[in-house]
């Protein structure tokens, strides 16, 4: 092991990283507004990536030129689950009843993809996606580091909507508290379903980066829901800042871990970071303590 | 003394009893020993989780600790193959308290939401753990002692076995429900502040029921493993399983006794027949998911308890109506 191979690692993780931040923070995002665990968020990132995949393969058209359509076209999925069988769930049951929900969509959708794509692995292609540059012994990939920017761009517009217009005054405050929200005027039940909506479309993005940097197939969100969701739980469910740093955090460890004992651990790093934190700070980095409610 | 419902449960004991030897057919049977450990499975899950409001979403670590207790200690202790494997079976159910103990012990100190994510990755770790360690096999697995039964035969032990595992966990978690200790999880699942308030040792008690459900589900992971002969790590750590059993107590109907019965008995019998039937995968897939949807929708809170409230509330209206009658009565001969 040599220091080229160390900062190679710590580079992968901030530049991978960045993207399961952006995929992580869609899932926290809708966690916090609507107390909905979105267990088809790994499915959607999926169905993200097939649909770059289908804009490539049937209109030729480029993987960040057709984000324009899919972001669109998967905040309106989004829009749909969450009318069709989220926005009826309440009670005391709801945040379980919405993982059981939301796992029944990503079974639907993962029959179809199979159906539509076959279970055969594919890859997103584009001519930057297998080059790279230099910067002394540390190679970049034009991919990656795209993927890093437009996770950053996604990242701040998301920050600048929730802290600088008028509808993030209202998410935020429905983050704080549901029903004084209500009171105050806002109307909680739009803005969880914008909420999910944008939760759901920042997956076109992510999905598109991981198609071109990993090869997929349907039952690959098994993989990704598992480390989104202990990404936003090391973070503290519901912080947006907390998603993004465990989200760069939770890869560059896996990396590193990858580099210096064996790549095979490195996925296990994940979730024994996580089994520690726990241990320490049971409500994550950035959680909140849980208070009463009723 | 013997009320009406009573004897439905001994009609469905006594229905069960016979089943292997009215369907001799050993496709059908098999499927009836996977119906019977998901039945137990489902009411162990539910004799905490149901009752706590604690959803696990990661019992296949039990599940696959019994399994690899049974493969690992019956090839080892070069066991003959037969019958004598039947006495490793609380073992892997001690060996899945031990698991869950500590897992409990950290899990435990966080709310409920968080719980479920937790109890997630914890599956992750067991399943990678088990693909990547050497004693486990690999992703190759294990093959246990090749028991040499009559083809014809060979699943009637199992399932009177597996019956055993379901009359058990029937019994204790109807004592569970019954006694101090169980109306003390009812209390954390309706509210656990003011059950602490109350003198509840809530951590005590949510780690005890954590540990208890995993002794049957960990010994339904032995049964399993001698049934199959042959355990691979994403099939004992699987997480379909994981989302089946709090499936099947949903549908049933959670917290109730009879209702992960009744989820399991239709969720994996029906399963089982549609993956026989639909040999394409997706289309099962969807089909499974619809149906699951549908259920959720229409009866959230479970068939048990979509039942029984039916009856309450016609109950409760005929008693309403027979008040007003009195009432009305009352008022006529008040007026006369």
């Amino acid at each position: 092991m040599n220091s080229t191979a160390l900062l190679s690692a710590a580079k992968d993780g901030i530049l991978t990283g960045s993207v399961y931040a952006l995929m992580a923070t869609g899932l926290t995002l809708i966690f916090g507004v609507m107390d909905i665990i979105n267990v088809a968020q790994g499915i959607l990132v999926i169905l993200g990536a097939y649909l770059s995949y289908a804009l490539q393969v049937h209109w030729h058209i480029d993987l960040f030129i057709g984000l324009l359509i899919t972001i669109p076209a998967m905040f309106v999925v989004g829009i749909v689950i969450e009318r069709l069988f989220l926005g009826r769930l309440k009670g005391p049951e709801k945040t379980a009843m919405s993982i059981l929900v939301t796992y029944a969509v990503s079974l639907l959708i993962e029959g179809a993809l199979n159906m539509i794509f076959s279970v055969n692995d594919v890859q997103l292609q584009g001519w930057y996606v297998n080059r790279a540059f230099a910067i002394g012994s540390v190679h970049f990939g034009y991919i990656y580091v795209a993927g890093f920017v437009l996770a950053v761009g996604l990242l701040s517009s998301l920050y600048f909507m929730l802290y600088r217009t008028r509808f993030g005054v209202s998410v935020r405050a429905s983050l704080a508290d549901q029903t004084s929200a209500a009171l105050v005027g806002i109307d909680v039940k739009r803005v969880s379903t914008i909420c999910f909506g944008i939760g759901v479309a920042v997956t076109a993005a992510g999905g598109m980066i991981y198609g071109a940097t990993n090869s997929f197939n349907a039952s690959t969100s098994y993989d990704l829901i598992s480390r989104l969701l202990t990404i936003i739980v090391l973070g503290g469910m519901g912080s947006l800042g907390g998603a993004m740093l465990a989200g760069v955090g939770m890869v560059f460890i896996g990396d590193m871990v990858g580099v210096i004992w064996s790549p095979i651990w490195s996925s296990m790093s994940y979730f024994v970071v996580l089994a520690v934190v726990l241990l320490f700070r049971p409500q994550g980095l950035f959680g909140k303590q849980a208070v009463r409610v009723a | 003394m013997f009320e009406k419902k009573n004897l439905w449960w001994l009609l469905g004991a006594a229905v069960l009893a016979v089943f292997p030897l009215i369907v001799t057919n050993p496709a059908d049977t098999s499927i009836a020993v996977f119906t019977l450990l998901f039945m137990a499975c489902a009411t162990s899950w539910n004799m905490f989780s149901g009752y706590s409001g604690y959803i696990a979403l990661g019992s296949s670590v039990f599940y696959g600790c019994g399994a690899y207790t049974m493969a690992l200690v019956s090839i080892h202790a070069h066991m003959a193959p037969g019958a004598a494997m039947f006495w490793l079976v609380p073992l892997a159910g001690l060996v899945a308290m031990l698991v869950a103990l500590p897992i409990g012990w950290m899990a435990l100190r966080v709310r409920r939401h968080t719980f479920v994510v937790i109890t997630i990755a914890i599956f992750f770790i067991f399943q990678l753990a088990a693909i990547n360690f050497n004693f486990t096999g690999g992703t190759s697995g294990l093959a246990l002692p090749f028991i040499q039964w009559g083809f014809s035969y060979y699943n009637v032990p199992f399932y009177y076995v597996a019956l055993g595992l379901v009359i058990f966990i029937t019994f204790v978690s109807a004592g569970v429900r019954r006694s101090r200790f169980g109306l003390q999880l009812l209390a954390i699942r309706d509210d656990e502040d003011r059950a602490l308030g109350l003198g509840v040792k809530v951590t005590a008690v949510k780690i005890a029921g954590f540990t208890m459900s995993a002794f049957t589900i960990g010994m339904a992971g032995a049964v399993y493993a001698m049934f199959v002969g042959q355990i691979y790590p994403q099939f004992v750590f699987d997480p379909v399983f994981d989302i089946s059993v709090a499936l099947m107590a949903f549908l049933g109907g959670l917290g109730t006794l009879a209702g992960p019965l009744l989820g399991a008995l239709i969720l994996e019998s029906s399963q089982q027949y549609l993956t026989v039937s639909f040999s394409n995968g997706s289309l099962y897939l969807i089909l499974f998911g619809s149906l699951f949807l549908i259920v959720i929708m229409f009866m959230p809170r479970g068939i048990v308890p979509f039942f029984t409230d039916r009856t309450k509330r016609s109950a409760a209206l005929k008693v309403a109506e027979a008040n007003n009658q009195l009432a009305g009565a009352g008022a006529g001969s008040a007026q006369s």
